[in-house]
């Protein structure tokens, strides 16, 4: 068996590949639900009521898909220039420190200045924390999967001393938690009685404005050419490490933005459970998009969507809630699968 | 005489392309069959089915009147094939013996007899003429050496079938001479021999018996005693293709000089040793070497992705400290890489985004960081016309472009904003015939116009067409330039093997070291 570069893929074919992968996907995940006992029908449509059966679910389900399309966002315009950054989670956090760091009190200006400003210092601190990696990658040529991975952990810890030290709120009753932040700096709501907030149109420009990037820039010319063809982009004379330095910023920064939007939008104090691993699941996020900016818009719904219901069929049937995770996880090989079989054909001999 | 190998009406199809239709060939003991055609005609695909890397749509292949299991490289090397590929699949960091004897060995064995095996490869060896010590490490052998080792390691697999793809592609002429010698004391102990080339003079010396295909079809086929190079050309291109020589002309201001300029390479090979080099407006210069030499340096340095460490480098009267890409382009040169996919186009981006890759950050292609669509599409438009570029258009991926066209691709970009100086690095490397006329038309054209072309090539044939000047790069040193009208193909030959000129004849030249 061998596998054959088709020469130009049918895009009927490139467009039904996704959907015909997820569908696999939750025929697979059946399997687990049949051994739990519960009818499978049963099982999906109770998903699929909590994801949007209701303007309450819905709501809930956007207002999860807004960091999972910044941290979406993130990866994808990293991985376009293949730089891997695994470290959404860790730029997520730091873009909420700063946002807790002014947005505590330290600076008393009204909303339409303190809201902005927290998120460009959110997206500068998301930014820096990639620099580094970039740095080391460019110069000693090390790993980025290893540095921007293992920087999680170190910034998780470091936000773990702040807020059993310095920044914890004397408030709390002992609770490791940040002082709130002050009330002009909280994103507004846009849909009553819910959570949903400002952060989710924050984040549907931003996706419009990557794509934008991406396809009209010199910059997004730049990303795309060094992420296929290093060697040809430099031979062209696009600065190769330039690219992965500003590639880096952009996309620690969006992540950042991701952090800044749960603090002031959503929690209103910063917490070590901020983010359920919204990093991690945003590399998810890109690659079942391909890497398309607005495909990770669709693609952060589907799988904020997936979460959300999976919870609340957890509630109402003996499934347990993990179900989401093997759901994504399993839409997401499904998908790399089915990107294969769109470029290649399967031959015999 | 018996065929000891029949391939018969051997047809594979890609998709919509058919490499190989109704292919029979026989091949009879102790003879040497070439199989000759231009890239893309099928020879190595035809090749790789006998082997078993491909399994044929229809037909069969029959060693010593017995089939032979399709798709099996093991059912061909246990029936006696073997198989000395373009690019050696050797492991550089194993000796010779270690190279010979891998793979021919059960896994499950505990140990190797070596005694045994050394034993035999000495006597095969001698017996065949192919001296290398069996304990050196593949990797600090030479190019020439190497390939010795792969027809060893066919031999020691029995082989009564040896197959040659390209061998001559990485030689010097006089190690092409040492392999030739070879191969016949092969053919005088019944060995049989496929050659496959696009060179004609080595097929005209080394075979018996001609083959021609083209698009996948043998077009023509006879003894080689009654075949001369015109007759070969034209069946192997269908048509009559004279490739353009250069025309003499007085040569005007230096556009390049270099002075005893010395760089070192990243890793421990080669690199450029004091080189003195001057390229004139209206001369072609070129470099021949054995590739490894300092080649990939000196192409580097002019095309601004690395600097010299020593020395200076002066391109149109201005010194030019630290060279980038972007920078060198902007003065003026355009440069024609060596290796179209890998540094020449990004193949997954279209077409047009390749003609603009170098003036990305200018006008009128783009305009505060926005790329102007309307204007990128209509430059590549305009280039596809001028440099007649067959593709699809300019929203084409880059990669689907055959050989020939996506080196018309490169041209368009590099020679239409007209250099003074043209740094052409293998320009012809992989071309058929027809694209290779096109491409050395161009060279002369620019020359014409008043650009100074620096050609660097292994093909002496090549060579000597269009230089005004040549000169030789062995271990990083540059030799004298030479006359290219007086010098010979041996001379540089020798030279190419690092013998000193000096002897042979005197430099003469504006740039003499």
């Amino acid at each position: 068996m061998r596998l054959e570069l088709r020469e130009s893929p049918p895009i009927w074919l490139a467009g039904l590949a996704p959907v015909l992968a997820v569908a696999a996907a939750l025929v697979l995940c059946a399997g687990l639900i049949v051994w739990t006992g519960e009818s499978v029908l049963e099982a999906y449509a109770l998903l699929v009521k909590g994801a949007v059966g209701s303007r309450f679910a819905l709501a809930e389900t956007l207002t999860r898909a807004t960091p999972l399309i910044l941290t979406g966002l993130a990866a994808a315009v990293a991985f376009r220039a293949k730089l891997w950054n695994i470290g959404g989670e860790g730029q997520l956090y730091m873009g909420a420190l700063a946002a807790t760091w002014l947005g505590t009190g330290a600076l008393d200006l009204p909303a339409f200045l303190l809201i902005p400003l927290l998120l460009v210092a959110g997206a500068l601190a998301g930014g820096s924390v990639l620099i580094v990696p970039a740095l080391i990658k460019n110069k000693l040529r090390v790993d980025e999967v290893v540095t921007t991975l293992l920087l999680n952990f170190i910034i998780l810890l470091f936000v773990n001393y702040l807020l059993e030290g310095p920044l914890k709120d004397p408030m709390s009753l002992g609770w490791p938690q940040a002082a709130p932040i002050v009330d002009e700096g909280i994103l507004p709501k846009i849909l009553a009685k819910s959570r949903l907030h400002l952060g989710f149109v924050i984040a549907i420009v931003a996706a419009i404005a990557i794509w934008l990037v991406m396809r009209f820039t010199v910059w997004g010319y730049e990303i795309k050419a060094v992420g296929l063809n290093a060697r040809g982009s430099a031979f062209a004379g696009i600065n190769v490490n330039g690219t992965i330095i500003r590639t880096a910023l952009i996309s620690g920064g969006l992540a950042g933005m991701a952090g800044v939007g749960e603090v002031i939008g959503l929690k209103g104090y910063l917490t070590l459970d901020l983010s359920p691993g919204f990093g991690y699941t945003g590399i998810a996020v890109a690659m079942l998009a391909q890497l398309h900016p607005i495909g990770v818009v669709v693609s952060a719904f589907f799988l904020a969507g997936i979460y959300v219901g999976a919870d609340s069929m957890g509630r109402a049937v003996n499934i347990p809630t993990y179900l989401a995770d093997v759901l994504v996880a399993s839409s997401v090989l499904a998908v790399l699968v089915s990107v294969m079989l769109v470029r290649f054909r399967i031959r015999r001999g | 005489m018996t065929a000891v190998l029949r391939l018969e009406n051997i047809t594979k199809r890609f998709g919509s392309l058919v490499a190989n239709d109704s292919v029979s060939l026989s091949l009879a003991r102790g003879e040497v069959l070439a199989l000759l055609g231009e890239n893309g005609a099928g020879k190595t695909t035809l090749m790789n089915i006998l082997f078993g890397h491909y399994v044929a749509d229809e037909g069969r292949v029959e060693v010593e009147g017995k089939p032979l299991l399709p798709g099996a490289p093991h059912a061909a090397i246990a029936a006696g094939v073997g198989m000395v590929h373009q690019h050696f699949t050797l492991a550089d960091n194993l000796t010779v013996l270690d190279n010979v004897v891998l793979g021919t060995e059960s896994l499950w064995r505990p140990w190797q007899n070596r005694a045994a095996a050394r034993n035999r490869l000495d006597t095969m060896s001698s017996e065949f003429g192919l001296t290398v010590d069996p304990d050196a490490r593949v990797g600090d052998l030479s190019v020439g050496e190497r390939q010795r080792v792969e027809i060893l390691k066919a031999l020691y697999r029995d082989a009564r079938i040896l197959i040659m793809d390209e061998p001559t592609a990485v030689l010097t002429p006089q190690e092409t001479e040492v392999l030739f010698d070879t191969l016949r004391r092969l053919v005088e102990r019944g060995l049989s021999i496929i050659f496959i080339s696009h060179k004609l003079n080595e097929i005209l010396a080394i075979s018996d018996r001609v083959m021609v295909l083209r698009r996948g079809k043998i077009v023509h086929e006879m003894p080689t005693s009654g075949a001369d190079r015109h007759i070969l050309a034209e069946a192997m291109v269908g048509h009559t293709v004279t490739r353009p020589k250069a025309e003499s002309m007085v040569s005007g201001a230096p556009v390049l000089a270099m002075q005893d300029v010395s760089l070192r390479a990243p890793t421990s090979g080669v690199a450029l040793d004091h080189v003195n080099l001057v390229v004139h407006a209206h001369e072609v210069v070129g470099i021949a070497g054995v590739s490894g030499n300092g080649q990939v340096q000196l192409a580097e340095l002019i095309s601004g992705l690395c600097r010299a460490e020593s020395g200076s480098m002066t391109l149109f009267g201005e010194t030019i400290a630290n060279p980038t890409p972007a920078k060198v382009v902007k003065l003026g040169v355009g440069r024609i890489p060596e290796d179209r996919h890998a540094e020449g186009v990004i193949g997954e981006m279209s077409i047009w985004e390749n003609m603009i890759s170098e003036d990305l950050r200018a006008l009128p292609i783009s305009r505060r960081g926005l790329i102007d669509h309307a204007a990128a599409r209509a430059r590549t438009e305009a280039q596809i016309e001028r440099f007649d570029v067959r593709c699809p258009g300019p929203d084409a991926e880059t990669r689907l472009l055959s050989g020939g066209n996506m080196q018309k691709l490169i041209l368009a970009r590099a020679l239409s904003r007209e250099p003074g100086l043209v740094l052409a690095n293998q320009p012809a490397r992989g071309l058929d015939e027809g694209a290779i006329a096109y491409v050395h038309g161009q060279l002369l054209a620019a020359r014409e116009r008043g650009a100074g072309v620096l050609l660097i090539t292994e093909d002496l044939e090549e060579l000597l067409a269009l230089s005004d000047r040549v000169a030789v790069i062995y271990q990083g040193r540059l030799s004298a330039t030479l006359d290219a009208k007086t010098v010979t193909p041996r001379q540089l030959g020798l030279m190419m093997a690092g013998h000193d000129p000096s002897e042979e004849q005197t430099g003469s030249g504006g740039a003499a070291a």
